[in-house]
């Protein structure tokens, strides 16, 4: 037992290196999703037949298929076939983004549409473009109400990022592995990986939460 | 891809593969839902031990990877000298992670339903037993249903991670056959319109069941 | 004790989170009785209610229904109690998941184990007794607040209970909905049903009650016949007309 904790405590630095990997694909994944997902959602609402059909496609594909197909189908298949060049790294973050995208739409789209759309006739009635006004009231509503399905796709690509292990990137799942490997000390190692993933996703909860209160309007989304 | 390698390689792989799928999605699912209704009921009406004993479950399983944990089961238990073998392995992990995500989802559906009608129920004479068989039950069930057939579609699709454990079902095919051939591409294409089409099926199946068992005014919110 | 005693209820107590909710309370119903409970919220008038039905357990005191006195402690009796006696609570409680007719009928086909048939019928009727036979294949959502009162005054009376307590039945309802629950209570009153009930409804005390029980803190502080207690020129201010006063002027007069 004391030789495991001891391996534990050896190998803590390279586990805790494999964080910042982890952070670095979910932050990447995430700001995909989010830079995407945003005008995805408003073509969703505010687009043509051919655009809505388009999004709901694509959703449909990225939500019904399984990250490590994906991860497979990208990496080995699609990538190469394309002639890229992509690390794994980065290969995990475009793919859990391209997921992302569809997930983080579909929250931004449902926060859109909750919103009275009295205001929009209001702001166009002032004489704004639609884009503008949807741009100026719209958008700043919609990504308030949209933080705490954030916060649950930020846990769920949180834990995600771990299947790219099978890529071979260099995050915590993977180092866990490699030191296991060497060490036999899979328990250990393996308990430790989850704690730090469990502590990861506590702390980016805490960290949205704190973000939606610094955002939030007095009263306001109560009458939602 | 020609119809050829379609037919004679991918598709009688990929079948193989799909049954084990369903040998590992179907009996996770029932567990799972069973152990989620165990520990939701249990964290609101259980003795406070065993209601600590439930949240703890639930905080761990859904706080942590479902990769790690599978990782444990098949590579950590041995250390212990618990040797599970891949299937084992696959099932229990699925059931555990699953059960704590519908445990959240029963808890929630437990506690939309107002408490007067407990006491009108005991009022008529409606033994505790019984309370929660005709009166809790059916609504708790209703209310849980978009929730926990959620996490029915989560399965299917983490049902790939068996490969991490060496269970050889759909994804783990793939990957064989596509190392093989070294046609990635195909391959997992075909292995992801299999998987779409589970998903897509089971949602068609659960947004039937949600129509039949539908009463009006019974929404999300209780009223 | 008189022979048509229906129900006896000596020295109840309850304290509930440390505060005394009911402090030493005693009552005697006759068969055929409406007797009203009027007083301050939190005055324990729900608690009592709920302790006579033993939905509530109390620390101390005794029950007799009919006569016979009840035990507390074996879980059969209890359940076989609860069915004489029905309950009407303030926000209805029907059940969300089942409509009208089965909301009156599960008690009896689970409960008293009638077929699905003969429950079903049973149903038909008491719904059609407060004028909602046309009504029974909606569910609460759909009905209105009157509506819903109205049920679950079928679902109690299907039971076939001696006994009817009304827990402040109109507190919940606009006041253009009131009118229609005490109407279909007044009939209950006329088919000599015996009832104990709490409300704030002043002028329904008045013309119905056989007694005005006032509660405050606990306790039962006056108790009498309505004429008699709030006698317009009662020499002695009662407690109970200063708060029927407030509550005339609050709610207006109707009943």
């Amino acid at each position: 037992m004391l030789d495991s904790l001891i391996v534990v405590r050896d190998a803590l630095p390279y586990l805790l290196e494999g964080s910042l990997v982890t952070i670095g694909i979910v932050v990447g994944a995430m700001g995909l999703g989010l830079v995407a997902g945003v005008p995805m959602a408003m073509a969703q609402v505010y687009g043509n037949r051919a655009l809505r059909l388009l999004v709901a496609v694509y959703v449909w594909l990225f939500r019904g298929i399984p990250v490590l197909v994906l991860l497979f189908l990208f990496y080995f298949g699609l990538f190469s076939l394309m002639g890229l060049n992509i690390s794994a790294f980065w290969a995990a973050t475009l793919v859990l983004g391209m997921r992302g995208m569809a997930y983080q739409s579909q929250i931004f789209r449902g926060a859109m549409q909750s919103l009275p759309q009295g205001q929009l006739k209001a702001a166009m009635a002032l004489g704004m473009s639609e884009l503008k006004a949807i741009r100026v009231i719209i958008l700043p509503q919609a990504l308030r109400l949209s933080i705490p399905g954030w916060s649950n796709e930020y846990s769920i690509v949180l834990k995600d990022s771990a299947i790219a292990f099978v890529l071979g990137t260099s995050e915590i799942m993977s180092r866990a592995h490699f030191v296991a490997s060497r060490t036999y000390e899979q328990l250990a190692l393996y308990i430790t990986a989850g704690a730090l993933f469990f502590l990861l996703t506590w702390l980016g909860v805490r960290g949205l939460r704190v973000l939606e209160r610094k955002v939030s309007i007095p009263g306001y989304a109560q009458q939602i | 891809m020609e119809p050829s390698f379609l037919l004679d390689e991918v598709v009688p792989a990929l079948n193989d593969g799909l049954v084990l799928s369903l040998l590992l999605i179907i009996p996770s699912a029932c567990l799972g839902l069973a152990m989620g209704i165990i520990a939701g009921t249990l964290r609101i009406f259980g003795p406070a031990w065993s209601s600590e004993l439930a949240k703890w479950y639930t905080t761990i399983f859904r706080g942590t990877p479902l990769v790690v944990q599978l990782f444990i089961l098949y590579f950590g238990l041995p250390n212990l000298g618990i040797y599970l073998e891949p299937y084992l392995a696959a099932v229990i992990g699925f059931t555990l992670c699953s059960g704590a995500y519908h445990s959240e989802y029963i808890r929630g559906a437990l506690l939309s339903i107002k408490r007067g009608q407990v006491l009108a129920a005991q009022s008529l004479g409606f033994s505790t037993w019984k309370t929660m068989l005709c009166i809790i039950i059916p609504q708790a069930l209703r209310r849980a249903l978009p929730g926990c057939g959620n996490e029915l579609i989560y399965l299917i699709k983490y049902s790939s991670l068996a490969y991490i454990v060496t269970c050889i079902e759909l994804t783990g095919e793939g990957k064989i056959l596509a190392s093989k051939t070294f046609r990635f591409t195909e391959v997992f294409m075909a292995v992801g319109a299999y998987y779409l089409a589970l998903v897509s099926l089971a949602t068609l199946g659960l947004q039937k069941l949600e129509r039949v068992l539908a009463v009006p005014g019974f929404g999300k919110n209780p009223s | 004790m008189t022979d048509n005693t229906l129900l006896r209820v000596e020295s109840l107590s309850k304290d509930l989170g440390g505060k005394t909710i009911l402090n030493d309370v005693s009552l005697q119903m006759a068969t055929g009785d409406l007797k009203v409970l009027i007083g301050p919220s939190g005055g324990g008038k729900s608690t009592l209610l709920q302790c006579i039905n033993l939905l509530i357990f109390p620390d101390e005191g005794r029950i007799w229904l009919g006569g016979r006195e009840v035990s507390f402690r074996k879980k059969r009796e209890v359940l076989a109690f609860r069915q004489q006696i029905g309950m009407i609570f303030q926000d209805f409680n029907l059940f969300d998941h089942l409509n009208a007719m089965d909301n009156v009928a599960i008690a009896l086909r689970k409960v008293k184990r009638m077929s699905r048939l003969s429950a079903e019928k049973r149903a038909t009727e008491e719904l059609e007794r407060v004028g909602l036979g046309d009504k029974r294949g909606l569910y609460p959502a759909e009905l209105s607040g009157g509506q819903k009162q109205r049920v679950s005054i079928a679902r109690a009376l299907a039971m076939d209970p001696v006994l009817l307590l009304l827990d402040e039945p109109t507190s919940a309802l606009d006041p253009e909905l009131i009118g229609e629950v005490l109407s279909v209570i007044r009939s209950l009153s006329q088919r000599n049903i015996t009832m104990l009930m709490a409300t704030h409804q002043v002028g329904f005390a008045r013309t119905l009650a056989q007694e005005i029980l006032f509660m405050e803190h606990g306790r039962i502080i006056e108790q009498g016949h309505p004429m008699t207690l709030l006698a317009k020129d009662n020499p002695v201010a009662s407690r109970t007309m200063d708060f029927c006063t407030k509550l005339s002027e609050i709610y207006g007069e109707s009943g």
